[in-house]
């Protein structure tokens, strides 16, 4: 047994001196892989906690929303449709739900008004986002205005900031109370943006949807499983950017393990004929090869999930911050919390280390099965 | 003194680095755990206010909002008219709109 350890450090000794032969090459061939890693392992940990926290944070979003679509576009729901959504069969309550966007010029900014379902909101006062305080340097006591559609400024007072922990749901948020959302929106009487349904089975959910879009024509029900499962969707692999940054890195590790499996260098080659000729054998060389497969695309994967990790969640994805920001000014700061997806750094181990040790290994071998004589030639 | 062998220090190092990725397992699951309770609040404001999704892009308002746009907004008014910001490109239009938008069409 200590023979074989020896025999095997032996062997890795002597790689190791081989690769420092050629360190320049060596280097840069880690350094790219470690950055392809790297850079794989970051989208992947970035999406992977985005979902999860997407499906435990959306599974209290509201069963069922019901929209108005007319002319293929958005419109105020009647809130006299809540009658007949209420005789539906399995219907608990229908509310109606008031919420909408603003953009504030000043600090170019979009913003999003909401009247709470639960929490109590006073009339002339608003709850504000952490992002939207932290933006407009806003805090509580503070005054805030807002111009109507009729053209007048309409003032509120900061009653409270939301927690800084929420800016992932909330950081753009600004609560404010029934009455003065219909005056500072416009919505006419009679309308809301939405109206939202409980049902008393869940499993009646997709039924009910269906009954909603017969009763209503004009309706467009959401339920709750198409809301978490937009987030499952959009950070999927198959979807936007992230299937181009996974191109790129997949298409540089092709390419650059392409290189390794063509062929050996003719200084290579001619360190395995050598070998040969003072006596290893063909498994000693493959053994030698594996080990430098191996010692650098080892190296490789773990130094780049590691700076991935680091990247992800304690920076915040400080690389991908420009992409995600886009035009916006404000922007929710949030750390996320690591839920990493096992299955998937085992498959970027074997998308990665196994691929490049063979290909380490293969033009070795055939190097080795030729004579030692012609190889050195 | 007996110089260290080049196996040494890489094996050294393998172990430091595969040290570091079980101390990065344990990490996650200490900060998953410690993490819950504000994960939680954030969930009991998702009910409380009736919020539908996460605040990732405020630039517009079909990716503020992903779950209730529809497939119209991105284009606007003319056939021509191409989708311009940014966050468009990183999010794809939800499963459920294209399927109203089949029906509907």
């Amino acid at each position: 047994m200590l023979q074989s350890i020896e025999r095997q450090r032996h062997l890795i000794d002597f790689t190791l001196s081989s690769l420092m032969r050629r360190k320049g090459k060596n280097f840069s061939v880690l350094f790219v892989y470690t950055l392809v890693v790297f850079l794989l392992a970051s989208v992947m940990f970035f999406t992977s906690a985005l979902r999860k926290e997407a499906h435990l944070v959306l599974t209290n979003a509201p069963e069922i929303i019901v929209q108005r679509s007319l002319s293929g576009r958005f419109s105020f729901i009647p809130v006299d449709y809540g009658k007949k959504l209420a005789d539906i069969r399995g219907v608990v309550s229908v509310r109606e739900r008031l919420w909408g966007y603003y953009y504030d010029p000043e600090f170019k900014a979009n913003y999003t008004f909401m009247v709470p379902e639960k929490l109590p909101v006073e009339q002339g006062t608003i709850a504000i986002g952490a992002g939207i305080s932290n933006t407009r340097h806003a805090y509580e006591g503070d005054i805030l205005s807002f111009t109507s559609p009729d053209g007048v400024l309409r003032s509120y007072t900061v009653k409270a900031v939301l927690p800084e922990e929420s800016q992932l749901v909330a950081a753009d948020i600004i609560l404010i109370s029934t009455e003065d959302y219909r005056v500072l929106s416009g919505i006419p009487p009679g309308h809301a943006t939405d109206l939202v349904l409980t049902v008393r089975n869940s499993k009646e959910i997709a039924t009910i949807a269906e009954k909603i879009k017969k009763i209503l024509p004009d309706s467009r029900p959401i339920i709750r499983d198409e809301i978490i499962r937009t987030y499952d969707a959009v950070f999927n692999w198959r979807s936007g950017i992230m299937i181009v940054i996974l191109c790129v890195a997949l298409l540089s590790f092709v390419i650059f393990a392409w290189d390794r499996a063509t062929g050996l260098s003719a200084e290579e080659k001619g360190e395995i004929g050598i070998l040969k000729a003072v006596g290893w054998e063909t498994s000693d060389v493959l053994l030698m090869k594996f080990w430098e497969g191996a010692a650098i695309s080892l190296t490789a994967f773990l130094a780049g999930v590691l700076l991935a990790y680091v990247h992800v969640f304690f920076t915040s994805s400080a690389l991908f911050l420009p992409v995600l920001k886009g035009w916006s000014t404000l922007y929710p700061d949030f750390r996320l919390v690591p839920f990493i997806d096992v299955n998937q750094v085992i498959t970027l181990f074997f998308l990665t280390v196994v691929p490049y040790t063979i290909t380490t290994i293969v033009p070795a071998w055939r190097a080795a099965t030729i004579d030692p004589d012609s190889v050195m030639r | 003194m007996k110089p260290s062998r080049k196996s040494t220090f890489f094996l050294c190092s393998l172990a430091a680095l595969v040290l570091l990725f079980a101390v990065m397992c344990v990490h996650a699951r200490v900060r998953q755990a410690a993490e819950m309770a504000g994960i939680g609040r954030m969930a009991a404001m998702v009910r409380e206010v009736g919020l539908t999704d996460l605040c990732l892009f405020t630039e517009a308002s079909y990716t503020r909002n992903p779950s209730q746009t529809d497939l119209q907004t991105p284009f606007q008014e003319h056939p021509v008219s191409l989708e311009h910001f940014p966050s468009g490109s990183l999010m794809p239009p939800p499963e459920h709109q294209k399927d109203n938008h089949a029906a509907i069409h």
